[in-house]
C-alpha cells in the first residue's frame, strides 16, 4: 500500500500497517514535529491532517491513512523553506512558548481556515478547543490564527 | 483584544516548523529504552524484588534495583530522602521498585508485569492532621516525626490584639492537589560517553539539579556528568526532582549497560510520580477594628508534603513570609507546617505557596469590609503596603517603587469595576444567570529570597567577525528566557540582535546558576548578561580608545558601532572586534549578578526576606447559571509591575498563561485520590482549561525599572498565577451572595437562592 506524506509517496510494508501512525510518522519517517502529550487523544498534540481533516494519530494505525494524503507540520512550510503564513502568525503574535502544542494547534488552525475563511474569534475559539496548550492561556494562539485567516482568501 | 506587541524569539521559527527536537526526538545509535516499575502499594515493607523472569523476557537488556545502585539510592534538593528506587519501603504509589532496560520501549513494557514485588503492607497515613499526630507512624523512620518543617512569624502580639478587636472573623480553608500539566511528560536520554563523562538531555528545567542527581546516583563527582538543554515542553515549577530521578535512572542503565538509554514517560506514569502543588488547610483568625483598619492576624497552615520533602520548606516559607497579604498587619502569629504522608509528593508549582494564602486572604479581607460596611476597595486602600511601609516580616519597602495601589487603579479602570459592581447580583437575578465581577491583588517577594543561595552567570563570547556567541546559566522552559538573555545583551551592547546567537549552555561550560524557576529567569540570568555585557565595554573602551581618539570613558556603544567622543570616530562592530584580533585580545566576558542581601531569623519570623517585590491586581467577570451551577467567565484583566518587560509580548505570554492556569486552580482541577492511589492521570479525567474556557483577556504592563536589578527587570512568571483563584471566588461571592472556602470552587444547584 502506498501513502503520501506530505506530498511524498510511502510505501508501507504489511509490518507497518497495525503501527500506530504517531509512533509511525516519529519512528519510520523520522518526522518528530509530531508530539506526544497524552497517548490516548486528549490533548491534540499529534494532529496530523488526514486528506484535510485533523486526527488525533495516536489514536489511529497506519492502515487508516491507506491511500491517503498525511500532512504533518514539517510539510506545511512552502518548497522553499519559507514559513507558511500561518506559521509567520504565530510567531508574530507571540503565540509559541514551549512549543509542544504548536504543531498540532497549526495543523487544526491551518484545517480550519481552510474551511472558514473570515472566522470569529468564537468560532476560532470552538475550533482549537479540542488542542490543550498549559503555557498561553490560548489568547495569542487565537490572535494569530485570526491574523493569518486573510491569506486563506 | 489584548494589547499588541510585535514578539521575537529565537526558537520560534523551529517550533512551529517542527525542526525543534525535543528529549524523545533524538536518537542515538545503539539505544536502549527504559521503563518504570511501580508497585500496588501505598505505604509498605519491601521483603523482595524477584526480576528473574522479567529478566528473561524477550529484548529485555536489564533489569535494575536499588541494590545495582555504586552511588547513594537517596537524594533531594533539601533533605536528600528521596528514594530514586524503592528499597527499605514504599512510600507512596509512585515509588519505583525497578527499571526494566530493554532494546524497544514496547518489549519494556510487556516485560512490567513479570517484576515480582514482596511487600508487607503498612497502615497509610494519608491526612496530614493525623501524620502530625505524636505517636503517628512514621513515613521516614529516620526523620524522627512526620513534621518535615516549621516555619513562623511572630509579630507583635496577635492573642492580646485579637482579644481587644471591635471584630475578628475566623475562617478554614482548603486547597487541592493539582497537576502542572506541561503538555511534555518527563523524559530523558543518558549517553555513557567513551571518556567516562556521562551525558544527559532531558525535559527538565534545572540541568544543575539534574547533574547532582544523577551524580548522586551514579556515585561520580559532578565533572563526570554534563547535562545538555534541548527544548522542554513546559514546566511551571515541575521539571525538577522528578525528571531528575528520572534522568538519574537512565544514567544508571546507560551506565551498567554501556549503551544510550531513553527514559519516556507516558501521562500516566508522569501523573502518578510526579510532584503535585500542595494541598493546604489554613485557619485564620482575622481581627480588624469598626472603621476598617487589619490589627491581627493567627494563621496556622498545614501543607501535605507528600512522600518526600522535595521543595516543601520553601514553599511553605514564602507562605509564611506572604501570610497576610500585601497588608500592613502590626500583630500577626503565623504557624506553618509541612507534614510527610504518604500521598503523591507535593513540591514547587508556579506561585509556590502563594495560590494557596491569596485565595484565603483575598477572601477574608473582603467578609471583613463587608462587616465594616465599606467597600472592599476601601478596605483594601485602608490597609496596604505602600511605599516606606513595613511588612509583616519587619522588611521596609523603599529600594524599588511599590505600585500596589497603581496595579489595583490600572485593573479596575481597565474593567470599569465600580459600575460593574454595581449590577452584581448577589443572589438575586430575575434570568437563570446570576452575574459577578471580582478581583484580588497581591505583592510577591522576587526570586528565591532567604530561602535559597541565589545567584547567576553568563558568558559573552564575542568572535572576531563581530558575532556574538552569548549564554547564561538560565533555562529555556518555554516562556523565552533566551530570548530574553539575547534581548538585554543586544541593548546593552548596542548591537542588532540578530548578530547574537545563544548557545544552549550544558553544565560543563556555564558555571551553577540555580534554578530557573520562582520568576528568577529575568532578574537574575539578565542581571548576569547585563554585567557580562558591561564588564565587555568596559575592555573594549580601554582598548579601543586610542583608535578613536578619545579616553575610554567617552567611548559609547550603539546602532552596531563603537564611537569615539561627539561621535567623531568610529568603528563598525565586527571592524573593531578584527582590530581586536590584531592586538592578541579576546572580546570575552564572564558576568555574574548576585542577589543583595536578604535576611530571614528562624524563630521569630522576622527579616528582610526579599531583595524586591512585584505587585499585582487581577479582575474577572463571569456569571453562574442559577440551575446547573456552571460558571461562565466574560472577561479578565491583569496588571503586573515587571520593572521592565524586555519582551513585551512574551511577557503578555505569561500573562494570559497564568490567568488560564489560576482559572483551572479556581474551577476544575484536582487530583482525586483513592486510598492514595491517583485516580485521574490523563487529560481524559484531569481537565485542564481549553480555550473554550476562558475569555478575552487583557494585560497591562506595570514598569516601574527596578534600581538593584541591572537590567532594571523584575519577574512575571508566577505573580500571574496567584491571584485568579481568589479574584474568581469573590466574582462568584458578588454573583450567588455565597462564599467557597474550598477549591476548587464547586457550585451546587442548590447554592440558588
Amino acid at each position: 500500500m502506498i501513502t503520501y506524506v506530505n506530498g511524498r509517496p510511502r510505501e508501507v510494508g504489511a509490518a507497518e500497517r497495525s503501527k500506530n501512525l504517531l509512533a509511525w510518522l516519529r519512528e519510520d519517517c523520522d518526522l518528530t514535529g509530531t508530539k506526544n502529550g497524552c497517548g490516548i487523544g486528549a490533548c491534540g498534540a499529534c494532529t496530523v491532517l488526514v486528506d484535510g481533516r485533523p486526527v488525533r494519530s495516536c489514536r489511529r494505525t497506519v492502515a487508516d491513512a491507506e491511500g491517503k494524503r498525511v500532512l504533518t507540520i514539517e510539510g506545511l512550510a512552502r518548497e522553499d523553506g519559507g514559513l507558511h503564513p500561518l506559521q509567520q502568525a504565530f510567531i508574530d503574535a507571540g503565540a509559541v512558548q514551549c512549543g509542544f502544542c504548536t504543531p498540532g494547534m497549526v495543523l487544526t488552525a491551518h484545517a480550519f481556515l481552510l474551511q472558514h475563511r473570515n472566522p470569529s474569534r468564537e468560532q476560532i475559539r470552538k475550533a482549537i478547543s479540542g488542542n490543550l496548550c498549559r503555557c498561553t492561556g490560548y489568547q495569542q494562539i487565537i490572535d494569530a490564527i485570526e491574523a493569518a485567516a486573510p491569506h486563506y482568501r | 483584544m489584548s494589547e499588541k506587541h510585535s514578539a521575537w524569539r529565537n526558537d520560534a521559527a523551529a517550533k512551529v516548523t517542527g525542526r525543534a527536537r525535543y528529549t524523545d526526538d533524538l536518537k542515538f545509535h545503539g539505544l536502549l529504552h527504559a521503563v518504570p516499575v511501580y508497585t500496588d502499594h501505598v505505604h509498605a515493607r519491601i521483603r523482595a524484588i524477584d526480576t528473574a523472569a522479567a529478566q528473561r523476557s524477550p529484548g529485555v537488556v536489564r533489569v535494575i534495583t536499588a541494590s545495582d545502585v555504586p552511588g547513594s539510592v537517596t537524594f533531594g534538593q533539601i533533605l536528600r530522602d528521596y528514594h530514586m528506587l524503592a528499597d527499605d519501603k514504599v512510600r507512596f504509589n509512585g515509588d519505583v521498585a525497578a527499571v526494566l532496560v530493554a532494546e524497544t520501549r514496547e518489549r519494556a513494557i510487556a516485560a512490567i508485569p513479570l517484576v515480582k514485588i514482596e511487600a508487607e503492607e503498612l497502615p497509610p497515613l494519608l491526612d496530614p492532621d493525623e501524620a502530625m499526630k505524636p505517636g503517628a507512624p512514621l513515613v521516614h523512620e529516620g526523620h524522627g516525626s512526620n513534621v518535615v518543617n516549621h516555619h513562623v512569624v511572630r509579630r507583635g502580639d496577635a492573642a492580646a490584639a485579637l482579644a481587644r478587636c471591635d471584630h475578628v472573623i475566623e475562617q478554614e480553608f482548603r486547597t487541592q492537589f493539582i497537576e502542572h500539566a506541561y503538555l511534555e511528560p518527563e523524559t530523558a536520554v543518558a549517553v555513557p560517553r567513551q571518556d567516562g563523562v556521562t551525558e544527559i538531555y532531558a525535559s527538565m528545567q534545572h540541568p544543575f539539579s539534574t547533574r547532582r542527581f544523577v551524580a548522586a546516583l551514579l556515585g561520580v563527582p559532578l565533572a563526570d556528568v554534563e547535562v545538555r538543554t534541548v527544548p522542554m515542553g513546559g514546566g511551571f515549577g515541575g521539571k525538577d526532582d522528578t525528571v531528575s530521578v528520572v534522568a538519574a535512572r537512565a544514567a544508571l542503565a546507560a551506565r551498567l549497560t554501556g549503551r544510550p538509554v531513553k527514559m519516556t514517560y507516558d501521562r500516566e506514569w508522569s501523573v502518578r510520580e510526579s510532584y503535585k502543588r500542595h494541598p493546604y488547610r489554613i485557619k485564620y483568625r482575622l481581627g480588624f477594628s469598626r472603621e476598617g483598619r487589619m490589627e491581627a492576624c493567627e494563621v496556622r497552615v498545614v501543607a501535605d508534603a507528600g512522600a518526600y520533602c522535595s521543595v516543601t520548606p520553601w514553599v511553605t516559607w514564602r507562605s509564611t513570609v506572604q501570610c497576610c497579604g500585601p497588608y500592613d498587619v502590626p500583630h500577626v502569629h503565623c504557624d506553618v507546617y509541612g507534614v510527610y504522608t504518604n500521598n503523591v509528593v507535593t513540591g514547587a508549582m508556579r506561585g509556590f505557596g502563594s495560590p494557596q494564602m491569596n485565595f484565603a486572604i483575598e477572601q477574608l479581607v473582603e467578609m471583613a469590609a463587608e462587616k465594616c460596611g465599606i467597600s472592599a476597595t476601601a478596605f483594601r486602600r485602608k490597609n496596604m503596603l505602600r511605599q516606606g511601609s513595613v511588612t509583616i516580616t519587619g522588611q521596609t519597602l523603599d529600594t524599588h517603587t511599590v505600585s500596589l495601589e497603581q496595579a489595583l487603579d490600572s485593573t479596575l479602570g481597565q474593567v470599569d469595576f465600580h459600575d460593574k459592581y454595581k449590577k452584581c447580583s448577589l443572589g438575586r437575578s430575575e434570568s437563570d444567570e446570576l452575574y459577578g465581577i471580582g478581583y484580588a491583588i497581591s505583592y510577591r517577594g522576587m526570586s528565591l529570597g532567604a530561602e535559597g543561595m541565589d545567584f547567576n552567570a553568563a558568558v559573552i563570547n564575542v568572535q572576531f567577525d563581530g558575532s556574538i556567541l552569548l549564554e547564561a546559566a538560565v533555562h529555556e522552559n518555554g516562556q523565552g528566557a533566551e530570548s530574553a538573555m539575547v534581548l538585554l545583551c543586544a541593548e546593552e551592547l548596542g548591537v542588532s540582535r540578530e548578530r547574537i546567537r545563544y548557545r544552549m549552555p550544558s553544565t560543563a561550560n556555564i558555571p551553577d546558576g540555580g534554578t530557573t524557576v520562582a520568576s528568577r529567569g529575568t532578574i537574575m540570568g539578565g542581571g548576569a548578561v547585563v554585567n557580562a555585557a558591561r564588564a565587555l565595554k568596559t575592555k573594549l573602551a580601554e582598548l579601543l580608545a586610542p583608535q578613536l581618539s578619545c579616553k575610554p570613558d567617552d567611548v559609547r556603544f550603539k546602532d552596531d558601532h563603537i564611537w569615539g567622543k561627539d561621535d567623531s570616530h568610529t568603528l563598525a562592530f565586527g571592524e573593531a572586534m578584527h582590530q581586536l584580533f590584531l592586538m592578541q585580545e579576546y572580546p570575552y566576558s564572564f558576568g555574574t549578578f548576585k542577589a543583595p542581601k536578604v535576611s530571614w531569623d528562624e524563630h521569630t519570623g522576622q527579616g528582610n526576606a526579599y531583595f524586591t517585590w512585584v505587585y499585582g491586581c487581577q479582575a474577572v467577570e463571569l456569571t453562574v447559571n442559577k440551575k446547573t451551577g456552571r460558571v461562565k467567565l466574560l472577561n479578565m484583566a491583569a496588571s503586573h509591575e515587571v520593572g521592565r518587560a524586555v519582551n513585551p509580548a512574551m511577557v503578555l505570554g505569561q500573562f494570559y498563561g497564568g490567568m488560564a492556569m489560576g482559572t483551572g486552580y479556581a474551577l476544575f482541577e484536582q487530583i482525586q485520590h483513592e486510598k492514595g492511589k491517583i485516580q485521574n492521570t490523563n487529560f481524559d479525567r484531569y481537565r485542564i482549561p481549553r480555550a473554550t474556557d476562558l475569555p478575552e483577556m487583557t494585560g497591562l504592563i506595570i514598569e516601574n525599572a527596578d534600581p538593584l536589578s541591572p537590567s532594571g527587570a523584575k519577574g512575571v512568571g508566577e505573580p500571574t498565577n496567584e491571584l485568579m483563584a481568589p479574584a474568581i471566588a469573590n466574582a462568584v461571592y458578588n454573583a450567588t451572595g455565597r462564599r467557597h472556602f474550598a477549591l476548587p470552587i464547586r457550585i451546587e444547584p442548590e447554592d440558588r437562592p
